[in-house]
This record gives C-alpha cells, sequence and structure tokens, in this order.
C-alpha cells in the first residue's frame, strides 16, 4: 500500500507494523510528528500512548512497558535524547529491549530546532557512562524510516538491548510515497521455559531468554551489576564477565546486523561514505562525477554501530572521502581504513549540495 | 544459620540469631519486658536478644512485627493448632 | 509440625538476607510492614519497583518480580509497567531524595493522572547511601554534611504535596505504627488509582547521630512521642514540627487514568 507521508508518520507506521503497542514519548521538534501519529494509531491496535511530563519518563515508561512483555518505543531529538541517556544505559544493563528514534536538529544546546544536522552519531554510540554496545540504524528517506523501524524492533527484541533509529530532520519531514508493506517479518524476545531458570544466564547466542512481569517468575532486575540470577554483586569479576557478555552479544554477532548500500564500488577508484539524507546528495555528486569521468562509488552504511567491516571495500581505493553533517563523528573510525581519507563534514542547518560535494571531489 | 526457639504454653518464640544487629527495638518495645540482651556475639558482633522469662511472654506479636531484621518472630500454639 | 520459618519468608529474597540497612535503620521494620499487607494477594501479579538510595534497595529484596531502576525514575518505569499491563498491581518504593528530589516531577505527574500505582516513601529526612547529605524533608536547621552550619532551607510536606496534585488516597504513619501502616498499605495496595503513604522514619547512622540521638531506638521513640493521630487532618496543619500529624489524610472518590482511557478510547 502506497501512501504519501513524511519520514516521521513513515516511522510510526513502520513501529505499528513491527508490534509496537506502547509508545512513552514528550514533544520536541523535528520528531513530533511521530508521537502525533502514534496517538491516533495505537488506540486503534489495542496499544496505549503516553505523553510523558519530560524525557526522562519517556524513556523509563518504554523500559517498563517492555518488561510487561509489550513492544515499545520512544522518539526525541537531539536535547530530549541527551536526557534519556542515563536510561539507555539501564536499558543496556538490564537487556531490555526498545527502540529510541532520533531526529537529529542542529546542536549544541537548543540550537536550531527545525533544520537538519548529524550531530549526535558518537551520543548514539557512547551516550551514557560505563561500557556498552548499541544498535544504531540511520535511514536515508522516508521509506527507510518505515523499514529501519521495523529492523530496529526485530533486532531490539532478538538481540535484548536497546536500539536507535538515528534519523535527521530532513528525513523525517520529507513527504515522499512510502510503501508501507503489508508482509513485514516479526521477530520476538526468547522465552523462559520453567520458572527454575536463571533469568540472566545467556544461551549459547549470549542472550538470556526473558521473562516479563506478571507471569510468575518473581524475578529481580537492577541496573547494577548483577549476577546470572539477576541480584547484584559487587565485584570485579562479576562485573568483567557481564560487560564482556553486553558487548559482545553484538560485537561477535556483528554479521547479522551491519547493513550498508554500495553504489557504482565495483570500478571505482574513489569511495564516498554518506549516510542518512546526507547520502542523497552524496549519490546525486557521484552521478555527476561519473559524467564528468571520475570514478567515484558511493558507501552508505545503514547500520552505522555496531562498527560493520567496511575496511575490505575502502582499503584499495585511491581516494576516501566522508561527507557527513558534523565534525567527523564517523570519520575519525573511516579514516583508518584508508591513508588517503579527507572529510567534508558540517555543523548543520543544511544538508550540503550535490555540488559542493563534487567540488571537493574534482580536486581530491 | 544458628536459629534458638524458646516455648511456652502459648507458644514458640524463635530467634535467627545471625540476622539480628542488635538495635534493641524488640527489647525496648515488648510490653511483658521479658527479653534482654544476651551474652552470645554474632558473626557480625552483635549480641541479640535472649527469653529470660519464658513463661512471661504472651506471644503477642509486637517484636515480630517492629523487628527490622526479621529475625525474632512468635509462633502461636493456637495458629498451630488451626493448620494441622 | 512448628513451622521454623520467619512468616514473612516466603516474601523476602531469603537468599539475600541478612539486608544491607545499618542498625536502627526503620526500613527493614517498614519492609515488614509492606509483606504483611501483601498476604493474600496474588503474588505473581504484584510488581515492585524501586530507584536509588538506601530504600532503593529494598526492591532486592521482595520475592515478587522486582525492578531496580535508575534515580529518580520509579515512577515512570512503573507506570510503564502498569499501563502496558494492567492486571499488575504496582507498588512504587523510594526514599524522599529518590521520589521528591530527583524524582519529584514524575510524582507531581503521577499523582495528577490518578494513575494505578502504590507510592510508598521512607522519609528519612536524609540522602544516606551517600553518607548523611540534605534532603528536601531534612528539618530547617539540622546538621548533615553538606549543612554543617545547619540546614538553610525549608522541608517540603510531602502528603500535603501529595494531595495537592491529586492523589486520591493519602496516609502518614512513622515506623513505630506498624499495624495502622500495615493496614494502610493495604488499602493503599487495593486502591483504584494514585495512593501515597509517607512513612516517616528513622536513619540513626547519618541523620541521628549528627543531631543528638543515641542511636535508632531513641529516634523510633521520640518519633511515636511527637505523633499525633488525625485521620483527615487540615493539611496546612500537617508540616513536619514539634508534632508529627499521622493517620489517613485523604481518600476520595475520582476516575483513575486506566477508566478515563476505557471511558474514552
Amino acid at each position: 500500500m502506497l501512501e504519501f507521508i513524511n519520514g516521521d508518520v513513515a516511522c510510526a507506521e513502520g513501529a505499528i507494523a513491527a508490534g509496537c503497542r506502547f509508545f512513552g514519548g514528550y514533544p520536541i521538534t523535528p520528531s513530533t510528528e511521530i508521537a502525533e501519529r502514534m496517538a491516533l494509531r495505537l488506540p486503534q491496535v489495542g496499544g496505549a500512548f503516553m505523553q510523558m511530563e519530560d524525557e526522562l519518563a519517556s524513556i523509563m515508561c518504554v523500559l517498563g512497558a517492555s518488561w510487561a512483555g509489550k513492544k515499545a518505543m520512544t522518539a526525541t531529538s537531539g536535547p530530549g535524547f541527551s536526557l534519556m541517556q542515563e536510561s539507555i544505559g539501564l536499558a543496556a544493563m538490564t537487556e531490555t529491549p526498545c527502540v529510541i528514534v532520533d531526529v537529529q536538529r542542529a546542536g549544541p544546546s537548543t540550537g536550531l530546532p527545525t533544520l537538519v544536522a548529524q550531530g549526535d552519531v558518537m551520543q548514539s554510540r557512547f551516550g551514557s557512562h560505563g561500557d556498552y554496545r548499541t544498535i544504531v540504524l540511520a535511514p536515508a528517506n522516508a521509506q527507510e524510516m518505515y523499514d529501519l523501524t521495523i529492523r530496529a524492533f526485530n533486532l531490539s527484541e532478538r538481540f535484548r538491548t536497546p536500539v536507535i533509529v538515528l534519523s535527521d530532520e530532513v528525513c523525517g519531514h520529507i513527504t515522499s510515497g512510502v510503501d508501507l508493506r503489508e508482509k513485514v517479518d516479526i521477530e520476538n524476545r526468547k522465552k523462559p521455559g520453567s520458572s527454575e531458570c536463571l533469568p540472566f544466564k545467556a544461551d549459547e547466542d549470549l542472550i538470556p531468554p526473558m521473562a516479563v512481569a506478571g507471569e510468575g517468575y518473581r524475578f529481580h532486575v537492577t541496573g547494577l551489576t548483577h549476577n546470572e540470577k539477576g541480584y547484584p554483586v559487587t565485584s570485579a569479576e562479576v562485573q568483567q564477565a557481564l560487560v564482556t557478555r553486553l558487548v559482545d552479544k553484538v560485537e561477535k554477532r556483528k554479521g547479522e546486523i551491519v547493513d550498508a548500500e554500495f553504489f557504482m564500488l565495483d570500478d571505482a577508484d574513489m569511495c564516498v561514505i554518506a549516510y542518512g539524507s546526507e547520502a542523497g546528495s552524496a549519490k546525486k555528486a557521484v552521478k555527476m562525477a561519473r559524467e564528468k569521468g571520475i570514478k567515484a562509488g558511493l558507501l552508505r552504511p545503514k547500520v552505522l554501530w555496531p562498527l560493520g567491516n567496511f575496511e575490505d571495500y575502502v582499503k584499495d581505493m585511491k581516494k576516501v572521502l566522508v561527507v557527513e553533517l558534523n565534525s567527523g563523528q564517523f570519520y575519525s573510525d573511516a579514516k583508518c581504513w584508508n591513508r588517503n581519507t579527507k572529510l567534508l563534514g558540517g555543523y548543520g542547518g543544511e544538508l550540503h549540495r550535490p555540488d559542493d560535494i563534487l567540488k571537493v571531489m574534482e580536486v581530491f | 544459620m544458628s536459629m534458638k526457639s524458646w516455648q511456652n504454653q502459648r507458644g514458640f518464640l524463635f530467634l535467627k540469631e545471625e540476622r539480628c544487629k542488635g538495635c534493641g527495638f524488640c527489647i525496648d518495645l515488648c510490653p511483658k519486658k521479658v527479653l534482654r540482651q544476651s551474652e552470645v556475639m554474632n558473626a557480625k558482633g552483635y549480641h541479640p536478644p535472649e527469653l529470660y522469662d519464658v513463661e512471661g511472654c504472651i506471644m503477642c506479636d509486637i517484636c515480630t512485627e517492629i523487628c527490622p531484621d526479621f529475625a525474632i518472630y512468635r509462633y502461636r500454639s493456637k495458629e498451630r493448632g488451626k493448620n494441622a | 509440625m512448628v513451622p521454623q520459618e520467619h512468616p514473612l519468608e516466603q516474601l523476602l529474597r531469603s537468599d539475600r538476607m541478612p539486608h544491607i540497612w545499618c542498625p536502627g535503620c526503620g526500613l527493614g521494620t517498614d519492609l515488614g510492614c509492606y509483606l504483611r499487607a501483601l498476604s493474600g494477594m496474588d503474588l505473581d501479579k504484584v510488581a515492585f519497583v524501586s530507584g536509588i538510595g538506601c530504600s532503593g534497595r529494598a526492591a532486592g529484596y521482595v520475592a515478587v518480580d522486582s525492578f531496580h531502576v535508575t534515580h529518580g525514575r520509579g515512577i515512570p518505569f512503573a507506570i510503564g509497567l502498569k499501563v502496558a499491563n494492567p492486571e499488575l498491581t504496582v507498588t512504587v518504593w523510594g526514599g524522599d531524595g529518590d521520589i521528591f528530589a530527583i524524582g519529584g516531577n514524575h510524582f507531581i505527574h503521577a499523582a495528577r493522572r490518578n494513575i494505578e500505582l502504590n507510592v510508598i516513601c521512607i522519609n528519612n529526612a536524609i540522602y544516606g547511601m551517600t553518607g548523611g547529605q540534605v534532603a528536601p524533608s531534612t528539618p530547617l536547621r539540622a546538621k548533615t554534611t553538606t549543612t554543617p552550619y545547619g540546614n538553610y532551607e525549608h522541608p517540603f510536606n510531602f502528603s500535603y504535596m501529595a494531595a495537592a496534585s491529586g492523589a486520591t488516597y493519602v496516609a502518614r504513619w512513622t515506623t513505630a505504627h506498624t499495624k495502622e501502616l500495615t493496614k494502610s498499605m493495604r488499602e493503599a495496595l487495593e486502591w483504584k488509582g494514585f495512593s501515597f503513604i509517607e512513612v516517616i522514619s528513622m536513619c540513626p547512622t547519618t541523620f541521628g547521630r549528627r543531631n543528638g540521638f543515641a542511636d535508632g531506638l531513641e529516634m523510633l521513640k521520640d518519633m511515636k512521642a511527637r505523633s499525633e493521630v488525625k485521620n483527615f487532618p487540615d493539611l496546612e496543619d500537617t508540616d513536619i514540627g514539634e508534632k508529627i500529624v499521622v493517620g489517613k489524610f485523604v481518600e476520595k472518590e475520582k476516575r483513575s487514568y486506566l477508566e478515563e482511557v476505557k471511558q474514552w478510547r
């Protein structure tokens, strides 16, 4: 079913298609349309929408709903995303499936509330204190707001971890035809067998099955370092075992997670790396460069974190150009893959224009 | 865990000595003043109470309710009859 | 056969006893009252949520589905649980700092919604876990580690604040009132709407010893002596001073959040 909707609305529809039945949020530009759509749609499918008093409450009621067995989501932008960080760490520590959508705007602070930027790339990766791994998806258009939101729910259920949909103002606000696919693959969290099982003992896939409240397991969940029973333990040994697993369950299985678009890279000697709505400009610039005889291609990560093994695609290129709307938050990793890597960064407010990208490519 | 118990016609008084932190609430609030601090020292270094006047205990539950450490508790004989 | 176990043993995570609370702390007694109030309820459908601090550790000792979450955020987490599964009876247990300082905004909004939560605040007038800093309930002029010259700030009256924010059941007791507290806790657990219980409790280790009390027992007896039972008093007269007014403060009919949702969806 093709609908003419903006990316934020597509995101909400994707969530509903994925089985999301709880949304807690707080209005913030440019993500508000997601909350508005969820407020309209969730009651129609037997779900619950709550507008909370702030983003601290928004993320926490989402975690609560997840522990009551519902797929749950919140949506926000930079300032709200900052407020949520402590509890995103709690979600990682307690292995709570949930989806957080960050429709980025220009910062720091209040910045440019209505204009695009990509300044939250590192915050989405390491925003909370301590060591943990999140999964961060970067949609580039309204269609991907739908598709990647569904994928975000599936990944969060499979890996029992918070998954962040890192969108941006352009991606959220541009209206286009979106195929609201009627047939979508849905994944659900593993359930434990007997009530005797240890609630935080992982199977071989590094993920513990998840009991939910009200089923009679009478488990304990804590943000403190805990053993397999879920009980707090103050010891370096238990900390080592727990955090190692939290990191490994994402890092060691990242082959299941990582995804990217490769455009005209087969014969290329210049690779442009871009993601999110910046990738639209970059793709156009690559096409223009080809017309001028520059053998360019585009690598567009759809998953930013965990970091894919893109080195194989990039290391033999003559030139690599990372285009992003920040001061090099993805570039800082990408530059390790190839000695001749440059950054076309920015601080947001507007996308890079294809002409401007092309100019940099021409003089690289 | 070391468990002490005292019995009279009204029932039993139990004490999990290792849980006691010696706050003295039970001793002070006992309406019959039949508890006192014992000479025993538990693993954490506290002196748990003892029921020194066994017959004087009326098994009233006040020590059970006020004990912050779930250490002292009574069991009334008539309840035993009810459960049996 | 005479049962050898404590009557509340089935409700406790026995393998975690003894608990971490200090000698003379009121928290264990308050928790005992709560566990007694739970007796006879379907424990599989009870969820217990707490935030951070000494009070926050209670979640680790109650043998129901229990959640020990971020500081001050017990209430919104509990809202998620309750709204996502209305079958659950959800208790939020926290200290004065957790619920009324860092989590104060969540408290007033939850009360405003009259959402079906049972919030219990153990008010010992101090930040105990971090060693005794001034709290929003610390009496004026009291000595704490961050008010070495005495507290300059006026304390909150939590029960009045709960009522003003829309809570439909409010009661206040002290740790010394075990029977009354247990009864109120049971009423609060069964209340259809937002219920709030303030428990005036004692921290001998970080509050008492800096403010002229020898131990927890002396504090317990002092608060009992200062208590005056008044049901449905004028809430303006319930500030904690020389007297501690205790009793059932509010009990009123008002449609709850989930009833409103059902009505209008």
